[in-house]
């Protein structure tokens, strides 16, 4: 795997889908767009105007959408439904519940705004349980991309693949981490460090801070395993088992620390009875108004508590 | 242990059924008022005989339902109970889908499923399930159980048709109770905004939900005049009145005239069964063995529908 070192270029995933989308819309005329009134800042407007007939737009009407986008789906289409995290996640989680996950139809739930990047719109718009309440429906993949690149990879294997997916992008541009060759799939975590001291497990738009925070530790002699774990379910239980006998394990992500990532990885470690593990997240507490970065820092979401974290591993 | 035996049943049957009605080739459109009549009966005993083996079940608003059902599924849906997910098939939505016996009793006598396999309704590993399950039983088109939903399931379907040009329609039926939901006014206002012509909404107003009567728990006031305010093409007829239905499935709902149909039927829960007509209690009861034989005598004898 080739990191980009040039990591300077910054981009929202959620761009990453607007750009994936329009390539989708061209190549398969069964892809459809659901929108329900924010179609312009979950970029959806390239594929609106290109393909007006593989568009709908609801209104301000999730619940419908989500009904629409499976009654489509028993049809053969493959709608993605577009809307901000914490509606796509909550207002509409027993329609997805019912009419997507419960038949299994083809649905993808494309969302942006996930976690704290919404961060001036304040705790209402923070979506930090989405990805908690989507893995535990049956039939349900959830996946968070890092970067611009993995996350139109990502998008295109969800397209690619049957049944219902959750999508969860940046509102905030976060940093270019991938090149555009590199390949991912759903399912298979992406090493992007191997090592012997520390496990790192993050997703999503936290991967940039474990990136910088596994640098700082080598440069202090500790040597360590970064996983890239773009989908939490299904988990990729084997990458997971991979870091027990280093046995030292942090996850990080922009979620709460219930439900998310970090659940999903201690399960497996519970499970095991094996290795040691501390949880980087939201601090089970609804956001503010602030800038994403400064939302991160309060919860700890930090290159700084990551060393910490690991250091105090190391200790014990 | 039913799991998969059940299921071989059900399309062991299927291949192996003759035609009950013993007219060989099936000519829809030729059904006459009298046989629809007859398939509602027939409907109503499979129905409340599905419920009562179950000993668990929705009796009222199956029977409020089940002329409606007749006239679907034995003359007006264009539907292959031998490839029941043929992709020009009109489609039907039981958004009210705790009445689902009623479905499967037609979908029985309609030949998608043997008529002795919807007796094992809601036991482990049949394909009849509580609700309609698409994934379990032929000849669902969609899986509903939530109120409120279905109904936007079916604007889905009809607006897939109307994008690729197809000229299949798509038939749902909601509840009176079931238009609290909020969601069902958002499913009807996308229905007008895309022209679903190719979708008919009918009303099972049989003016009663599982707390008592929707005038006490929640007043719709006029539905009627709410769908045609909101924009749809709208009708009020008796909907155990077999020559309204057909009347109106064969004028009004074939208009194309780029507005959505809405038929308010006014019914009456637990219809063609004396104690179970207008009683809230029968919503959601199965009938002991005294109700149940009483219930197949009066239905037998043809109470009037
Ligand atoms: C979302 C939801 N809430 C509650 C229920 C429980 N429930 C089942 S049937 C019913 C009453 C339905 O009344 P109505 O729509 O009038 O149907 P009908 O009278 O034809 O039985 C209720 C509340 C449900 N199935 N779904
Ligand atoms: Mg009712």
């Amino acid at each position: 795997m080739s990191v980009t070192k040039k990591a300077v270029e910054k981009k929202a995933t959620r761009a990453a889908f607007g750009d994936e989308i329009v390539r989708l819309g061209e190549s398969n005329k069964d892809i459809y767009v659901v929108d329900i009134d924010i179609g312009k800042s979950c970029k959806t407007d390239k594929f609106i105007e290109k393909f007006p007939m593989q568009h709908i737009n609801v209104g301000i009407a999730e619940q419908n959408g989500a009904g629409i986008a499976a009654g489509l789906a028993t049809t053969g289409k493959i709608p993605f439904i577009s809307t901000y995290a914490v509606f796509g996640s909550l207002r509409m989680a027993e329609q997805i519940r019912q009419e997507v996950c419960y038949p299994n139809l083809n649905v993808k739930i494309a969302c942006s705004h996930g976690g704290l990047t919404p961060g001036n719109d304040g705790g209402s718009h923070q979506a930090i349980e989405d990805m908690g309440v989507m893995r535990s429906f049956p039939n349900m993949t959830v996946i968070m991309g890092a970067d611009y690149h993995s996350t139109r990879k990502l998008i295109a294997e969800a397209a690619a693949m049957y049944g219902p997916v959750y999508l969860r992008f940046t509102r905030d541009a976060v940093p270019m981490i991938y090149d555009e060759n590199e390949t991912f799939e759903i399912g298979k975590a992406k090493q992007l460090r191997d090592g012997a001291d520390i496990a790192i497990i993050a997703n999503g738009d936290t991967v940039r801070l474990a990136i910088e925070a596994a640098e700082q530790l080598e440069q202090n002699g500790v040597s360590v395993k970064l996983l890239d774990m773009h989908t939490i379910k299904p988990l990729d239980v084997d990458a997971v088992k991979d870091c027990l006998d280093i046995g030292r394990i942090i996850t990080v992500e922009d979620h709460n620390i219930l439900n998310g990532l970090g659940s999903a990885v201690a399960e497996v470690i519970a499970e095991a009875g094996k290795g040691q593990l501390a949880r980087i997240g939201v601090q089970d507490r609804f956001g503010e108004s602030a800038p994403y970065e400064k939302l991160l820092e309060i919860n700890g979401i930090t290159v700084e508590n990551i060393i910490a974290k690991a250091n105090k591993l190391l200790t014990n | 242990m039913f799991s998969t035996p059940l299921v071989i049943q059900v399309y062991k049957y299927m291949s192996l059924q003759e035609d009950h009605l013993g007219t060989g080739v099936w000519h829809m459109q030729q059904t006459s008022v009298e046989q629809l009549k007859q398939h509602a009966i027939e409907l109503r005993k499979t129905a409340v005989t599905m419920v009562y083996e179950a000993q668990s079940g929705h009796p009222g608003g199956s029977l409020s339902a089940a002329d409606v059902i007749s006239a679907l599924y034995f003359r007006e849906m264009n539907v292959d109970p031998a490839n029941p997910k043929w992709e020009d098939r009109d489609r039907f939505v039981l958004s009210k889908g705790h009445v689902a016996p009623i479905q499967y009793a037609a979908l029985a006598l309609r030949g998608f499923v043997s008529n002795e396999s919807v007796y094992t309704l809601r036991q482990y590993g049949s394909p009849f399930q509580g609700h309609p399950d698409m994934k379990k039983c032929p000849g669902i088109d969609i899986s509903t159980g939530s109120l409120g939903q279905g109904l936007s399931c079916a604007v889905g379907m009809a607006i897939a048709g109307q994008r690729d040009e197809k000229d299949y329609r798509v038939f749902a039926m909601v509840g009176d109770g079931e238009c609290q939901e909020g969601q069902i006014w958002e499913a009807i206002q996308a229905a007008v905004k895309y022209k679903l012509d190719n979708l008919i909404v009918f009303v099972d107003n049989n003016r009663l939900q599982i707390d008592g009567f929707c005038e006490d728990v929640m007043p719709l006031l006029d539905l009627e005049k709410k769908f045609d305010a909101f924009g749809f093409d709208t009708t009020r007829i008796d909907g155990h009145s077999m020559e309204q239905i057909v009347e109106t499935l064969d004028t009004f709902a074939k208009q194309k005239n780029g507005k959505p149909k809405c038929i308010v039927c006014d019914t009456v829960k637990g219809k063609g069964v004396s104690y179970m007509e207008d009683q809230a209690a029968w919503h959601g009861t199965a009938p002991n063995k005294e109700e149940f034989e009483l219930a197949i005598k009066e239905l037998e004898g043809g109470l009037p529908v």
